[in-house]
C-alpha cells in the first residue's frame, strides 16, 4: 500500500527527534537511544537511573496524544503485517539490538552524530538487510 | 527537576516521531520497498534529526559535563567487530518483518494500539533472551 511521500513533515519531526537527543546529552549526559533506555529499564538496580528512563518512555508514549489534543486525533498505526510477523520481527529486532548495541536513534541519529563509525557501520548494516528482507517478502514471496 | 526534563525530553522525541510519521510502520516499510511502493521521507527524517544532532552535539562537547548529571556516559568502545555487524543486520531482517524499530514503538505504545503491545512484548522476550545467550556464550573473554 502506497503511503505519501512527506519531505516537510519528514525533516520538521527529523529535527525535533535530533533535538531530543541534544537536550539528553545537555542535561543528562546520556545518548537517546530507545534499545538503551528499554534496555536499562528492565534492570532493577539503580533506582535513579531506573526513574530517568521511566520518565524518558513516558514522555515519548505521551507524543501521540499531545498531537491528539493538538490534532483531534490520533496518529494512525497502519501495520501491514500478521500478528505472527509481529512477535516474529519484535523478537529478531530485540536480539539484534542487543548484540549490535543500538537501533535507528541510538546508532543512525545519535551515534553518526558524533561521526562514530561504529554507528555508521551498524546503521549501513541494518539499512541493508531491511531493504533486503522487505524485497523478499514483498517480491520474491508476495508477502506484506 | 531532573525527572521533568527527563519527560520532556521524551515527549519531544515522540512528537518527532509521530510529525515525521515514523510512529507508522506502513510508511517506514514503504522506506524499504525501493523496488515497489518507494517512500523516501525516512531518509528526511534521519537528515533533519542529524541536521540539528550534529551542530547541537558540538556545543554540547564543548562543556566538560552536562547540567544535570557528573559526566557523559558515552560508549567506550570503538570496535568493529562481528557483533556489531551482525547483531545490527539481525536487527534490520527483524525491522523489515515488522515495520517497527524501538523508537517508533515506544511513543506509539501512547496510541494503545494492541498489536503495538504484541511488538513491545516481543522486543522485550527478544532483549531478554539475547541476555540469556550472551550470559551462556560471552564474546570475548572478560578482561
Amino acid at each position: 500500500m502506497e503511503t505519501a511521500f512527506t519531505p516537510w513533515a519528514s525533516l520538521g519531526g527529523g529535527a525535533l527527534i535530533g533535538l531530543a537527543a541534544v537536550l539528553l546529552m545537555a542535561l543528562h549526559g546520556r545518548i537517546l537511544g530507545a534499545t538503551g533506555i528499554l534496555g536499562g529499564l528492565l534492570r532493577f538496580t539503580d533506582p535513579a537511573d531506573w526513574s530517568l528512563r521511566a520518565a524518558i518512555i513516558a514522555g515519548m508514549a505521551t507524543g501521540p496524544l499531545a498531537w491528539l489534543l493538538v490534532t483531534g486525533e490520533l496518529p494512525v498505526i497502519d501495520l501491514p503485517v500478521p500478528n505472527w510477523g509481529v512477535v516474529l520481527g519484535g523478537l529478531i529486532v530485540g536480539v539484534g539490538v542487543s548484540y549490535g548495541g543500538g537501533c535507528t536513534s541510538g546508532h543512525g541519529v545519535c551515534g553518526i552524530a558524533r561521526f562514530s563509525r561504529r554507528s555508521l557501520v551498524a546503521t549501513a548494516s541494518f539499512m541493508a538487510t531491511a531493504i533486503a528482507t522487505v524485497f523478499v517478502i514483498r517480491h520474491l514471496l508476495g508477502g506484506w | 527537576m531532573r525527572l521533568l526534563a527527563a519527560f520532556a525530553i521524551g515527549l519531544i522525541f515522540g512528537l518527532g516521531i509521530t510529525i515525521s510519521d515514523m510512529i507508522n510502520p506502513a510508511k517506514v516499510l514503504n522506506f524499504f520497498d525501493i523496488a515497489g511502493t518507494w517512500d523516501p521521507s525516512l531518509a528526511f527524517v534521519m537528515a533533519g534529526a542529524l541536521g540539528v544532532a550534529i551542530p547541537g552535539y558540538r556545543l554540547v562537547f564543548r562543556r566538560p559535563a552536562p547540567a544535570m548529571e557528573q559526566h557523559f556516559q558515552l560508549p567506550d568502545t570503538r570496535l568493529i567487530d562481528r557483533r556489531l555487524v551482525l547483531g545490527s543486520a539481525t536487527f534490520g531482517v527483524g525491522w523489515g518483518i515488522a515495520g517497527f524499530c524501538p523508537g517508533g514503538a515506544l511513543p506509539a505504545l501512547g496510541t494503545g494500539d494492541p498489536t503495538v503491545l504484541l511488538f513491545l512484548a516481543a522486543l522485550i522476550g527478544g532483549l531478554l533472551l539475547a541476555r540469556v545467550l550472551q550470559s551462556r556464550f560471552p564474546a570475548r573473554k572478560p578482561a
